[in-house]
This record gives C-alpha cells, structure tokens and sequence, in this order.
C-alpha cells in the first residue's frame, strides 16, 4: 500500500480536490479522517468544504471496506426484478446490514443507485465485476467461493 | 491536412474486417455473463484465426454473443457459456454451423433488429473498440476529415440543417446551442457528459465501453466548431470498463496525432481530452451542478442565466452535450446532413438509443429510428414482456419520466409525443412492468430516490420530495386516507413550480402519471387496504388453511413467533403480532398458507 504523502504528492490545487479523494479511496478503500485532514493542509481546502464534498457524493465511503465490497444495485430495472429481496438475502446471509463490514472484515455491503447493468438485472457490483441475473442460488455460489479464496 | 490514411492502416483494418474473425463480446454485460472465459476458451482451442474481443452489440438477453466468419458466412451465435464452447470450437474445426446456438447468419436476420436502425451502433459489437485500423476502415474519422474541410461555421450550419437534438433529455438544437458558444472569444470549455445516473439507462456506457474512437471524433468535430482546445469527458466512476476503455483510447488518438496539437496536420487546431470522474450523484447530470463538480464542488445546481455558454469551468464560456449526441456528430459529418434528416420523423431527427428492460424477454440496447412506437419497440423488438405475465406499463425517461400504459403504445418515441402522454425521453431508458408490479410501490421506489438525490439546496425540492414520498409510503402501509391524493396532487404541482433544476421539476413525474393512468390502484390500497398486485407487504394477509398437517416448519421461521399450535394439528397466525414478513408462505411445503 502505498503511504498517504506518496499520493498527495501529485496534489497541490483546490481543483483537485474530487480526482485526490478518488484515488485516496482507491488506494485504502475509504477515506478516513486523518487522511482527509492531511489532505486539506496540502490543498489548501478547509476540512468542512472536503467534507460537504465527501458527504455528497455516494461514491465516497468514510468507513472501512471489506476485501470484497458489495454494491447492490438498486435501480429501477433491478428494483421490478425483485433487488430488495436479494438485498434481504445477501443481509441475512453476512449478518450484517447494507452500509456495514463484516466482523472477519471479508465482506462489506452497500446499495447503490444504478451500475448501467440493468439488461442484467438484478446485478450487483463485487469490486469491480459485476455479476448479473442473480438468484439467491447464484449469490450464495459467489459467496461462499470468495470467502473460500479470503 | 494529412490523409487519415497517412496516419492509420486502413488496410490492415479492412483485411481484419473481412478475413475468418471470431468476435466475442466482453462489454460489461458479456463479462458478467461470463464472456471473459468464453473468449479464454476460444484463444485456448488455437483455432488458427484471429480472435477479437468487441463490445456490446446490444443483445444483452443472448449474452456471451460469439460471431463467426468462416470461408465468407458469418454465423452468430447467443449464450455460448464456458460450457457450449468445446461444440463450438468442434463446428469451427469441421467448417460447420453449430445450429443449436445460432441466432442468425447476419444481424438484419435476427428478429431483434427487423426494426432497428443502427447509426450509434453500427460498430458496437463489430470492431474492436481500440483497434483504430478497424474503426478507419468502417469509415472512421471521414467525419473529422469532412469537417476540416470546411469551416468551423460551416460545421454549425451543416449541425443545424442535420436537425440533431441533445439526447440528454431535454432536446435543444445542438447546432443552436454550438453556435451560442462559437462567439465567444477566449478559453472554451468543451464538456461531454457521460454521467449515466439514470437508473435503467445504460447507452452511454455502451459507447464509451463499444466504440470509443465514434465519441473522441464527435468531440474533435465539435471542437473544430466550437473553437475549443480544452476537452473534458465526466463519467461515472461506476464505469471502471467504460473509463478504462476511453483511457486508452485517447492515449492512442494522441499518438497518431488525432488529437494534441495540429491535429491531422492542421496548423493551429489544438484538442485535448481528460476524463473527469463524477462520484455518483444523479443531479451531477444537470449542467450547472456538473461544472460545480468538476471543479471539485459539491455538485449543486445554480440558478441560470448566466448560462454555461457564458459562464461556465472557472468562469469561462462551456458547451456540454451529451455522449449519444456528440457520437451522432462523427455520424452526421460522415454521411451528411441531409442524409441524417431522411431518417426519424418530422421533428426529431435520426435515431434514438434506447435501453429496453425490466420485465421484458429480450431486454438490452437499441437504436431506432425516432417515431419508432412503443408497441414495435416491447412487442416486436423486445418480444413482449416474460412469458406468462401481461403488459402493464413502461416508465419512460427515468425517475423525471412518467409511465405510459397499455392504451398509449401506439405513441411514437420522439420528444413531443413522448411529453404529450405525460413520460418524457429522457435519457432514454424503458424499463417495462408486467402485471406483477404495483405502481404505487413503483412511484414510492422513484421518490425514494429523487429524495435521497435531491442536492438540498433549494426547499420546494427538499422537504416537497420527503413528504411525498412520506405520503406514498402512507398509503403503501393501509394508512392512507382519500385526502391524501388530494395532497399528492396540490404537493406535486408545488414541486415542480418551485424547484431550480430539472431534479425537481420533474421529480413528481412518475406519481403524477401512475396516479393519472392506475387511479383504481390507488383507491385499492387506500379504500380496500388492499394491494392488488401483492407487492406492498404490509397490506398483505396470511391465515393458515385447512392444508395444513402440523409440521411446525413455519413455526421454526417466524421471526416474532406470532404461530401458534400443536404439532400435527392446524396452526393459526396471531394477527396482531405477525409482521407480514411471508417466511412462512415461503417454508410451507403443503401450501397451507393463503396470502391476501
């Protein structure tokens, strides 16, 4: 993992502000507010304008992820093809409830608005792969193999 | 000006294009339909002809889709999973068809495009999306070449005479807007938007990710009229694919001088492009909120005029379009504009992309010609909704749309006609409902959305989009009263006087047109307390029948232990304590459960 003042290092405008919290959030998953803090003496930016900034958009995770972080989707095509009751099952299954970390810290949930993988609903996002006309047979397939591998 | 052809190997593109080829398409939905394995198959088998990965060729229902050229036939193939690949690989060793599999022998043959008019798309799922040779030979980059040939002005006229409107939504000239901006002196700002927040649209990542080099050139052609040197794509950071994609991309058109500086030798014609991530906000589609985030702000919408054109990135004049309608410009400099306007129908020009899904049986993406209707478009195209169920309604244009019902269909898809039965275009997203699906629980899912995406800034929209959702989720729980459509009704139109952006403006859309087309739904779970489709669970009741042998299975289930009974006796639900949550239902192995 490479050290925080490696990627600030590229940083030095108000203006990037958006493209240094996307690659803070690549690098550790979510941002935390230490890193934020270091952030905003670097940019110049006061740390209640990162934060309105942090806040608003639902791409910014301020709590730790798993290895895996799950985003299910809860789009309009995926919402007719029954996504709440995918998100119910994937909840009972972790024991844990959307915008959550597991205990072992593998899995961590959340929803999200739309990944554009709609002919494909119900989908969901695992990292970056998204896997598609889910059942809870199919989740509990993709599951139960990642927890596996860890 | 350089010959594109001094720059790029048309005919290594052409050969390519024409000998033996195997495409397998890994766009997003291939590879979560597990296209990636079928192609390392397919490399695997050392077939001795060339394999290509392309991108999505729109037939997401038939997913992974493998094409087959073989001694001058081509043969498409759908579903071909990791496990049909050995047939597969078997019929291309002995020269012959693997029938079981084939969808067509070209794609005009395939029922799914009878209707379809590919213009967008004519590459998507064909070429390789970086592979320039192969984008030169299906006449890339003429567009650009045909644009330099002229001037800057002339591009807007000839934009202009083509009739092309924004496909974001809204449907403004696009060569009124260019010839807005084209006065400006200065640093301009050429913006493409490609934040796709609109749940059930995905076109615009179906570009990017499938013909990325249609954009990049429709972003150059705009620059040249424009007179912009400072190009910038705002994409989703939900695309990883789509970013990656255009990444590269560029990275190659810099390299053989199609953009940078002189571009095709042209002295003085400077164009660069970055990509921009938005970080998923739904009103970061609207113009002012989009330039707000990409200098790194919260993504509020301001108040206009000033307009973009004036004032825009950093306080210099911007012009933003949309992916669809930049791609449409390489489109319209190559074939000419009056070539463009032959096809769609009186006012709307050309085709539309259009993302077909829900519960339909070929759901994927689309183009048309504009004035398609909606009938061709589910029943021919789409093949009706899954077997068994009956047609209810399609939601047109997102949640800013409306749904339009069974008696409407006739209507065509343009922008008037869509406005006029109360949907708009939108960003063309049609996700179709069958008769399992409430509407109200469907206005209720929209209004939980604009609520948790409304920026905040401004009341009307704030508080109006809380409270109507309050009043839906009322009237889904049995707790709704007759004056509550009263208030749906004088909310809604409050709503959308008073906000300052489209979120607002339209964010009622979805209840004012279920209400006005499914009033009796309405009524049903406010008079009756009753949900006909089933799908509002608190309004739903279980008792347990005369079926039932004692087995205690639903007892071991119940979350509240409101089941209650001796074993190998019939067992009765304590109404008072059940939460309506239907574990039982589910477990009963005798089907002793009646849900009402």
């Amino acid at each position: 993992m490479r050290i925080i003042s490696d990627i600030l290092k590229n940083y030095s405008r108000a203006d990037d502000l958006m493209p240094a919290l996307q690659e803070i959030q690549k690098e550790y998953g979510y941002l935390s507010e230490e890193n934020l803090i270091l952030l905003s003496k670097k940019i110049n930016v006061p740390l209640s304008q990162i934060s309105g900034v942090a806040t608003f958009y639902n791409w910014f995770k301020l709590k730790p992820i798993g290895k895996y972080h799950i985003s299910v989707c809860r789009g309009t095509a995926c919402h007719v093809n029954n996504s709440e009751q995918l998100l119910k099952f994937i909840e009972k299954k972790l024991k844990i409830t959307a915008g959550n970390l597991t205990d072992d810290k593998v899995f961590s949930l959340e929803c999200v608005n739309c990944i554009g993988a709609c002919a494909k609903a119900p989908a969901i996002m695992i990292n970056d792969v998204v896997y598609g006309e889910l059942t809870e047979k199919k989740i509990d397939i993709v599951l139960d193999g990642l927890r596996d591998k860890k | 000006m350089k010959f594109i052809t001094q720059i790029a190997d048309l005919q290594k593109g052409h050969n390519e294009l024409n000998d033996d080829r195997i495409t397998v398409g890994v766009a997003t939905c291939g590879i979560s339909a597990g296209a990636s394995k079928t192609l390392k198959k397919l490399q695997d088998a050392n077939l001795g002809i060339l394999i290509d990965s392309v991108g999505c060729v729109g037939m997401c229902y038939a997913e992974p889709i493998v094409t087959v050229k073989q001694k001058g036939i081509i043969s498409i193939y759908g579903k071909v999973t990791e496990e049909n690949v050995p047939k597969l690989v078997d019929a291309i060793k002995n020269g012959v068809v693997y029938n079981e599999l084939l969808l067509g022998h070209s794609l005009e043959e395939i029922a799914y495009y009878k209707k379809q008019k590919r213009l967008l798309m004519q590459n998507c799922g064909i070429i390789s999306p970086l592979n320039l040779n192969q984008y030169i030979a299906t006449s890339g980059y003429s567009g650009l070449t045909n644009a330099l040939k002229i001037n800057p002005g002339q591009v807007i006229d000839e934009i202009k005479l083509s009739g092309l409107r924004g496909r974001g939504g809204a449907g403004f000239s696009t060569g009124l807007k260019w010839s807005l901006i084209a006065v400006k002196t200065g640093r301009k700002y050429l913006v493409c938007n490609g934040d796709e927040g609109d749940p059930g649209a995905f076109m615009n990542r179906t570009i990017m990710e499938s013909d990325p080099f249609r954009l990049i050139e429709g972003m150059t052609i705009a620059a040249y009229a424009i007179g912009s040197h400072d190009g910038i794509i705002y994409t989703r950071a939900e695309y990883p694919l789509a970013i990656e994609t255009l990444d590269k991309a560029i990275l190659i058109a810099k390299e053989h001088n199609l953009l940078g500086k002189d571009i095709l030798g042209m002295v003085g014609f400077n164009f660069d492009i970055r990509i921009v991530k938005g970080s998923g906000a739904f009103v970061c589609g609207e113009e002012t909120a989009l330039i707000n985030s990409v200098m790194g702000r919260r993504g509020n919408p301001v108040f206009k005029p000033p307009y973009p054109a004036d004032r825009g990135i950093s306080g210099n004049p911007t012009n933003i379009n949309n992916v669809s309608t930049l791609s449409l410009v390489t489109n319209i400099m190559s074939m000419t504009a009056r070539e463009f306007l032959k096809i769609g129908s009186e006012k709307s020009k050309g085709t539309a992309m259009l993302c077909l899904t829900g519960k339909i049986s070929r759901a994927g993406v689309i183009e048309v010609p504009m004035g398609t209707t909606l009938r061709d478009i589910i029943f021919e195209i789409g093949n009706g909704v899954i077997e068994g169920t009956k047609f209810k309604a399609v939601q047109a244009g997102g949640p800013a749309g409306g749904c339009i019902c069974e008696k409407e269909l006739d209507t065509p898809v343009d922008y008037e006609s869509l406005n006029g039965v109360g949907a708009m275009m939108g960003s063309g997203g049609l996700v179709v409902i069958n008769d399992t699906a409430c509407v109200v629980d469907l206005a209720k899912f929209f209004m939980n959305f604009t609520k948790s995406e409304s920026c905040g800034k401004c009341t009307p929209c704030r508080e109006g989009t809380t409270r109507l959702y309050e009043i839906l989720e009322r009237i889904t729980k049995g707790m709704g009263t007759k004056k509550d459509l009263e208030l749906l009704k004088t909310l809604s139109a409050y709503v959308k006087e008073n906000s300052l952006c489209g979120l607002g403006i339209a964010a009622s859309n979805p209840i004012m047109s279920t209400l006005n087309k499914f009033p009796e739904e309405y009524l049903a779970h406010i008079e009756k307390k009753e949900c006909p489709t089933k799908t509002c669970k608190n309004l739903l009741h279980y008792t347990i029948t005369q079926e039932c042998v004692g087995c205690g299975n639903c007892v071991k289930h119940c979350p509240v232990n409101a089941i209650t009974g001796r074993l190998k006796e019939k067992h009765v639900i304590n109404k008072d304590l059940c939460v309506r949550c239907g574990a039982c239902f589910e477990v009963c192995a005798f089907d002793a459960i009646e849900r009402k």
